[in-house]
């Protein structure tokens, strides 16, 4: 204890510097995230401009959300996250690759990534409203497909379940890609050179050293990149919702779990709106445990070799 | 003791931070009260667009100068109205509106509302008695029987509570007509004279023979299906959703136009690319490239949607008679509870809603349809009223008309989800990506969702 007092303490300044941010979240996330817990309990909403409630009803929100098409929404949020996605990884993996291929020497690689990227710096919402109108059924991407005669009836694409489907998945993947790329560069560049030139030297092709070596190499990523993606895909809704004003159209198909969340909100449902964050709260906590744990030593040796070195000191748990 | 501080500190920022956000309406109560036998210096008007401000600018004779950016105008004696603008897409207006007006007891004197708009589709919403944010306009010193004598009654009704209390005024009056292209009624029927026309669309059975001769000639009698629903949701006899109680009841009319519709888009007397209204194929439905022989517009429509939407040359369109009268629209101007401005408010709405004179000058300056039954009936009969873009017709002369015959339906504080999401869930059975039962299902959960408190919808026989 005394030789504690003896010492100069710096941890103060750390605590101090970091006062901003802890307030901060206090006040703009911690707070609002109880109240959301707290009023998921309640039947609380507005009906015209009357107030209803709060009253507590325990856990009968959570009860008929499960007897509502909640299930459906989150089908339909996989299925136009699935849609966006693999096209998106299977892109990416082929562009970090070939960007960081030395032999290939591709010239403006910078200029490439500024541009990839960019269509992720555009507002989601920006860009759907693009999408719906080119995509309209008499707008600009039917008249050129019927001016070149390769249809002869306009294609109804936002009225049909797949083109629906297909232009939220697109659209993501156009967001996304380029980021993934980026991510995915900077693990492949992770990857010592030596290893490369001797795969190389015992005669890989380009395509065997893929597979055996980048692909094995950069699991840890691809593995944050999938998960991470899940949680932003879990959370997807400007897109969509601008895609389809708001309704899910066709047939409710294209209607996210997020878009369920915001139908709640309009007439300020807190309790039911509550009721579905707290259950996308314990999904996305259950996949941030596992980025947790796939961060934190994938790598099973390294695990392995800081069990033995626990046990050697000596049962000390953390 | 450091943790003592630091829990201190934060103590201090924290309260800090609230009473920053309480400081202004705290401190101005107490001139609120005091100030209440006067008149306050800011009027705060609550609109999701210009369309009010304009008219005020041009015919309300108090009006001194707008800033340039059109936020704040000031009038003769000083007292400024501040305008504050929310879009109505997404229901970000009645959001704003509604937050403001929960929170207007509180507020600072100036910073009460004390005018507010709303639409057709919403007004029961603000002038229901229980919630009491719309001033009875007799609390006013507005009396509806006297001062408002000239206005269409279809219009006092919809301005008032389920007790007959007239809580808003309106300067305009939105009777639906039907609108035609002239060459399309010149190259099918021989004529575009709008009387012969008339003839061809007076009922839904005539009309329907119309269409026929129509399409054999390649064209679409409407753009939508959307485009008809007005003519049948304004002539239901039950509110969608009935005082007090928790059941949506859909009405037969709506489920005829259910079945029309579908019997029309199938037939081909609509244009199957365009869906729902108010957007881009629809407003390219009204270009000269298009098939589409009308559309069903009130006077608004014509000048804000069809006119900005049509390229070709000025005259090719005509007014005729509907085949069902109706009404589309109209804004209303509420006095919010609470203001500290009751004089203004009141001169305002007198001067915008029942001077005759003013409303003449509106009708002429801007095409509105305007709440003066005397005075329309001289607009019919003036020819100073035609208008170019109809080709020189007087359309007055159709729309007063159908302002006299007009039977408002009963409105319900929930008609905006009800009309919005009914024809949303049935677009998708139009266009056959569900069935007829599926579609009925989608709307229940639709408007369940919509309105937490409706508890079932009762489908008619």
């Amino acid at each position: 204890m005394k030789k504690k007092r003896r010492s100069v303490s710096y941890a103060k300044w750390g605590y101090i510097f970091i006062l901003p941010f802890f307030i901060c979240f206090f006040i703009f996330s911690l707070i609002p995230l109880i109240d959301t817990i707290r009023y998921s309990f309640f039947e609380y909403y507005r009906s015209g401009i009357k107030e209803i409630g709060p009253n507590f009803v325990g856990l009968q929100n959570y009860i008929s959300l499960l007897g509502s098409d909640m299930l459906k929404y989150a089908g339909n949020t996989l299925i136009l996250w699935v849609i966006g996605f693999i096209p998106q990884i299977v892109v990416a993996l082929l562009l970090a690759n070939w960007f960081t291929d030395i032999r290939l020497k591709i010239r403006g690689k910078q200029f490439f990534k500024v541009v990839i990227y960019l269509p992720n710096l555009i507002m989601a919402s920006a860009f759907a409203m693009l999408f719906f109108a080119m995509f309209s059924t008499n707008g600009p991407i039917n008249s050129i497909l019927m001016s070149l005669g390769w249809i002869s009836e306009p294609i109804d694409f936002l009225g049909s379940v797949i083109g629906t489907r297909s232009l939220v998945g697109l659209m993501n993947f156009l967001m996304w890609f380029g980021n993934t790329t980026i991510m995915l560069m900077a693990a492949i560049m992770g990857i010592s050179q030596d290893i490369f030139e001797a795969c190389e030297l015992d005669g890989c092709t380009s395509i065997k050293r893929f597979f055996y070596i980048t692909l094995p190499l950069i699991r840890p990523i691809l593995a944050y990149t999938l998960i991470t993606s899940i949680i932003g895909g879990l959370q997807m809704f400007d897109v969509p919702q601008i895609l389809t004003n708001g309704q899910g159209n066709p047939d409710r198909t294209s209607m996210t779990l997020i878009m369920f969340l915001n139908s709640h909100l309009e007439s300020r449902n807190y309790g039911m709106a509550g009721a579905l964050s707290v259950y996308l709260f314990i999904v996305s906590g259950i996949l941030c445990f596992f980025v947790y744990r796939m961060t934190n030593g994938t790598d099973s040796e390294a695990k392995a070799a800081r069990k033995r070195a626990k046990a050697a000191k000596g049962g000390d748990r953390r | 003791m450091k943790k003592r501080v630091f829990a201190a500190l934060m103590a201090a920022v924290t309260a800090a931070g609230l009473l920053a956000g309480c400081g202004s309406s705290g401190s101005d109560e107490g001139s609120g009260t005091t100030e209440s036998t006067e008149e306050g210096k800011v009027i705060n008007i609550y609109s999701w667009n210009d369309e009010f401000r304009t008219r005020l600018e041009a015919v309300y004779p108090e009006v001194e100068s707008t800033s340039d950016d059109g936020t704040v105008t000031t009038l003769k004696d000083g007292t400024e109205i501040h305008w504050i603008i929310n879009p109505n897409q997404d229901g970000v207006y009645q959001q704003k509106l509604d937050e403001a007006l929960m929170n207007q007891a509180d507020a600072a004197a100036d910073d009460k509302i004390d005018i507010f708009l709303s639409e057709t589709d919403y007004v029961y919403k603000y002038t229901d008695a229980e919630a009491d944010v719309a001033m009875p306009l007799t609390d006013l010193g507005i009396d509806p029987d006297t001062d408002l004598a000239d206005q269409y009654d279809f219009t006092k009704t919809t301005a008032s509570d389920r007790e007959g209390v007239q809580r808003g005024s309106t300067w305009q009056c939105c009777p639906g007509v039907l609108v035609y292209r002239r060459d399309i009624a010149q190259d099918v029927f021989g004529t575009d004279d709008p009387t012969a026309v008339g003839e061809k669309v007076k009922d839904w059975d005539t009309l329907k023979a119309t269409a026929e001769e129509l399409k054999a000639k390649g064209y679409y009698t409407f753009a939508s299906y959307a485009d008809t629903f007005r003519v049948y949701s304004n002539n239901i006899s039950e509110p969608w959703v009935a005082d007090g109680e928790t059941t949506v009841k859909v009405d037969p009319l709506i489920m005829d136009w259910v079945e029309n519709s579908k019997e029309w888009l199938d037939a081909g007397y609509l244009d199957k690319t365009v869906k729902g209204q108010f957007n881009d194929d629809w407003n390219k439905a009204m270009g000269s490239s298009s098939k589409v022989f009308a559309f069903l517009l009130p006077p608004w429509g014509i000048d804000f949607t069809l006119n900005p939407n049509w390229d070709g040359d000025t005259g090719a369109w005509a007014v005729t008679n509907p085949p069902q009268e109706y009404n589309w629209g109209g804004s209303y101007i509420h006095a919010a509870t609470g203001t500290d401005n009751p004089e203004h408010v009141k001169d305002i709405i007198l001067a915008m809603t029942a001077e005759k004179d003013t409303l003449l000058k509106i009708s002429q300056d801007y095409l509105d349809f305007t709440n003066t039954v005397s005075g329309m009936e001289e607009a019919a009969a003036d020819d100073t009223y035609a208008s170019d873009f109809l080709g020189g017709q007087n359309a007055y002369e159709y729309y007063a008309p159908v302002a006299e015959n007009i039977q408002i339906a009963p409105l319900s504080a929930y008609d905006l989800g009800c009309v919005e999401l009914f024809q949303n869930s049935f677009s998708d059975y139009f266009q056959g990506n569900v069935d007829f039962d599926k579609a009925k299902d989608n709307f229940e959960t639709a408007i369940k969702e919509r309105y937490p408190d409706i508890t079932e919808v009762q489908w008619p026989e």
